[in-house]
């Protein structure tokens, strides 16, 4: 599904190597969690993968069922099938939550050559998924994301991922700035769209999430490269030992 | 009936709106009205002289006091000069190259029933196609049962093509007719409004509108009655080289109500086209107007070349007390736009709303707002402008709120949003503000920001492209002002907002 070989990563605006050759594989079906301390670069691997601007690739690539991931526009892989839930999700001012999702939709579709979905059959779906989620018909009217509650964006982008159907979902520390019950809604959500052909990536500092979301395998990130790769067991390993003992070893 | 196939698009009011949007962006090439109707027209030889005012009043068969009326205008205007105080900078005009009459061959004996148009004309329409029904209308097909209906006035450069649903309007004791018509049919109304609110003497450009004014629309609203329908009128400059100087005046008397839309397109021509217009509102004691704008003249290309200069004068007199009135407009068009559709509200407890989105792209100006004049005691008022910038563009908004010494506990709220797009455009705030009583209260808020990275990668990442990400962030942008107009043009506005900013990005 994903391939990553040996990436480098700078970010253009202060010249500075993040990413120091990754290289990770994930199969079809399969959820990998990448934990690591802040600054590691964790972040910056998911941006580079959805094609934000201010990085420059300088060496390595990344493909998604083969495809060339890195040289496709965003809205490209998107369509391709690659999702991004955010950290931070982005606040649009005066664009209702549906209407942002079914614009969304219908272009990712086009781009795919897929004819549009109809009204009925939106509603229908968006109504459907939302409620899995526990979002009401309040928060599909407001605008994306505005004066939503932590838990209410990262649900929000569960939302958007079950609208997708996306093959390669990346979660970008969704877990931070959640309760646990938001966290447990959230996961379940994550949970109900595992399937055979659906692939996660889960970015995360605590293992907490992974409780909820089990990984099939686990890898630590630090100063830009992956530097450990385990089973479940590795997240626990972090989870009491902190990351310097797995620093050290490295160094 | 007419000889003319309509296929109407169909509409999908409440949902699929930014499906249209998305799909119009996609469809469309620049400026979709750029093409010229070949039809056969009388010209009045060109330039401007006594003469000519006398041509054109003669043409429209008016009665001495408004040809006395129009000469006293040119004399007047013979001694004034154009104002230069907007941010707007563009060529000289040569009022002398410019044809001040033009109409359609077939229309030189006006037409008794739409049969007799030149089929031409009406193919025109059809061309128009936007999600407006109004050429269905114009030909004279009846809406389908329960559809909301529209009567619709249509301006082709000099004169009025037909007005539809007269005979519906008139049960209800509504006139809604040409102001040629209304000259000849209701001289009485029109001689004691005409000039009541912009008088032929007010500024440079509506005291030439004044002078050579051809034709527009006349709306009367007898007291009490609520008009059953909304208002059209259709602009269209299709000859070259011609003015268009439509002059509308809608009187709503006391305890009425009218909701009255406004639309204009251009075809692509080289040269500049001048058009002045002047709108006059009359709104008596509790009646109330709501007037929406969306003005699409064509814009000029991207170099600058071609487009409409615009210069238009509106205002409305809420005259007596609790009149209201409400201004919307889209202005994505035209090369320039000098427009400041005004409120004076002399009435007590009257109100004024103004409801702005200016867009300029690529070589466009506009200088465009408002003026609240508040002289009635508790007079209100409220102002949302929306600016958008992309390209090269300069887009000013300049806004008068004037508090009057008897104008006490009146208020005044002025929210000013500009929106950049890249990094050679211009946004400009000029509020003038004047406050003569201890009573009244303004505020003022403004804002001015870029439209913003994360936004557009947040969409891009979701699957849109960069332009559809663009036409969906500005139209959340505008969402309030959108909202404020009546719900077909609200769809035709998203639209075209998105077509207006077509290739300010990337």
């Amino acid at each position: 599904m994903l391939e990553i070989k040996n990436l480098h990563v700078k970010l253009e605006e202060e010249d500075k190597q993040i990413l120091k050759g990754v290289t990770l594989s994930i199969g079809a079906g399969e959820v990998h969690a990448i934990m690591g301390p802040n600054g590691s670069g964790k972040s910056t691997l998911s941006y580079v993968l959805s094609g934000r601007d201010g990085y420059t690739v300088t060496d390595g690539s990344a493909t998604l069922d083969g495809a060339d991931l890195l040289v496709m526009e965003p809205e490209v892989r998107a369509a391709q099938g690659l999702f991004l839930a955010f950290q931070y999700p982005v606040e649009i001012p005066g664009v209702g939550n549906m209407t942002f999702l079914r614009t969304a939709l219908n272009a990712q579709r086009k781009t795919r050559g897929e004819p549009e979905i109809s009204a009925g059959d939106f509603l229908k779906l968006v109504r459907e998924k939302a409620k899995g989620l526990k979002i009401d018909a309040d928060m599909l009217k407001r605008p994306v994301n505005v004066g939503f509650s932590g838990g209410e964006k990262k649900r929000n982008e569960i939302l958007q991922m079950a609208m997708l159907e996306p093959k390669m979902c990346i979660l970008d520390e969704t877990d931070s700035g959640l309760d646990v019950d938001a966290m447990k809604l959230v996961s379940e959500g994550v949970n109900a769209l595992r399937s055979a052909g659906r692939s996660f990536l889960v970015i995360t500092h605590y293992q907490r999430l992974l409780d909820h979301i089990k990984p099939d395998v686990v890898h630590i990130m630090a100063a830009g490269r992956i530097i450990k790769t385990g089973g479940p067991e590795l997240a626990l390993e972090v989870e009491n030992n902190g990351y310097a003992d797995l620093l050290a070893e490295v160094l | 009936m007419a000889n003319i196939e309509l296929d109407l698009p169909q509409l999908d009011v409440r949902d699929g709106v930014d499906r249209e949007t998305i799909e119009t962006v996609a469809a469309m090439g620049a400026y979709k009205y750029g093409w010229a109707t070949d039809i056969e027209m009388d010209y009045a030889p060109k330039g401007l002289s006594e003469d000519i005012v006398r041509l054109i009043s003669a043409k429209n068969g008016e009665p001495d006091w408004l040809l006395d009326w129009r000469l006293s205008a040119y004399r007047r205007w013979l001694g004034m000069e154009e104002p230069h105080w907007a941010m707007l900078t563009y060529p000289k005009i040569d009022y002398q190259d410019q044809y001040y009459y033009a109409t359609p061959r077939s229309m030189a004996v006006k037409p008794k029933s739409l049969d007799e148009v030149d089929p031409k004309l009406l193919a025109t329409y059809k061309k128009l196609g936007i999600p407006l029904k109004e050429q269905a209308l114009l030909a004279g097909v009846e809406a389908p049962e329960g559809e909301r209906r529209v009567a619709v006035d249509a301006v082709f450069d000099s004169v009025s093509v037909g007005t539809t649903f007269k005979a519906e309007l008139a049960k209800a004791g509504v006139i809604f007719c040409s102001i040629s018509e209304a000259v000849k049919e209701h001289p009485e109304l029109v001689r004691k409004y005409l000039g009541s609110v912009v008088p032929p003497t007010d500024n440079f450009f509506a005291t030439l509108n004044s002078a050579v004014f051809s034709d527009g629309s006349f709306v009367y609203i007898p007291p009490g009655t609520r008009c059953p329908m909304e208002l059209s009128t259709y602009f269209r400059i299709n000859a070259e080289n011609t003015g268009q100087f439509e002059r509308t005046l809608i009187i709503c008397d006391r305890g009425a109500y009218v909701s009255y839309l406004e639309g204009c397109t251009a075809p692509k021509r080289d040269t500049h086209q001048l058009h002045a217009a002047v709108v006059e509102l009359v709104i008596l004691e509790d009646a109330e107007v709501k007037y929406s704008t969306v003005q699409n003249w064509y814009p000029g290309d991207e170099e600058g070349r071609g487009g409409i200069y615009n210069f238009v004068t509106k205002r409305a007199d809420c005259r007596e007390a609790r009149a209201k009135v409400m201004w919307t407009q889209v202005e994505t068009g035209s090369a320039i736009t000098w427009k400041y559709p005004s409120c004076i509200l002399r009435g007590d407890d009257s109100q004024g709303e103004f409801y702005s989105i200016a867009i300029a792209n690529n070589a466009q100006q506009a200088d465009t707002g408002t003026k609240m004049i508040h002289l009635g005691k508790r007079t209100k008022s409220r102002i949302v402008s929306k600016g958008i910038s992309a390209g090269r563009a300069q887009n000013t908004y300049r806004g008068l709120v004037s508090m009057h010494p008897k104008a006490t506990d009146s208020r005044n709220y002025t929210q000013c949003d500009s929106l950049l797009i890249g990094d050679q455009c211009g946004a400009h705030t000029v509020p003038y503000i004047e406050v003569k009583n201890t009573s009244s209260r303004v505020e003022h808020e403004a804002t001015t920001s870029k439209v913003d990275e994360d936004q557009l990668f947040y969409c891009r990442s979701r699957g849109m492209s960069e332009e559809e990400a663009v036409a969906l962030v500005v139209n959340g942008f505008c969402r309030e002002v959108l909202q404020a107009l009546p719900m077909e043009f609200a769809m035709e506005a998203q639209s075209l907002v998105a077509i207006s900013l077509e290739g300010s990005v990337g």
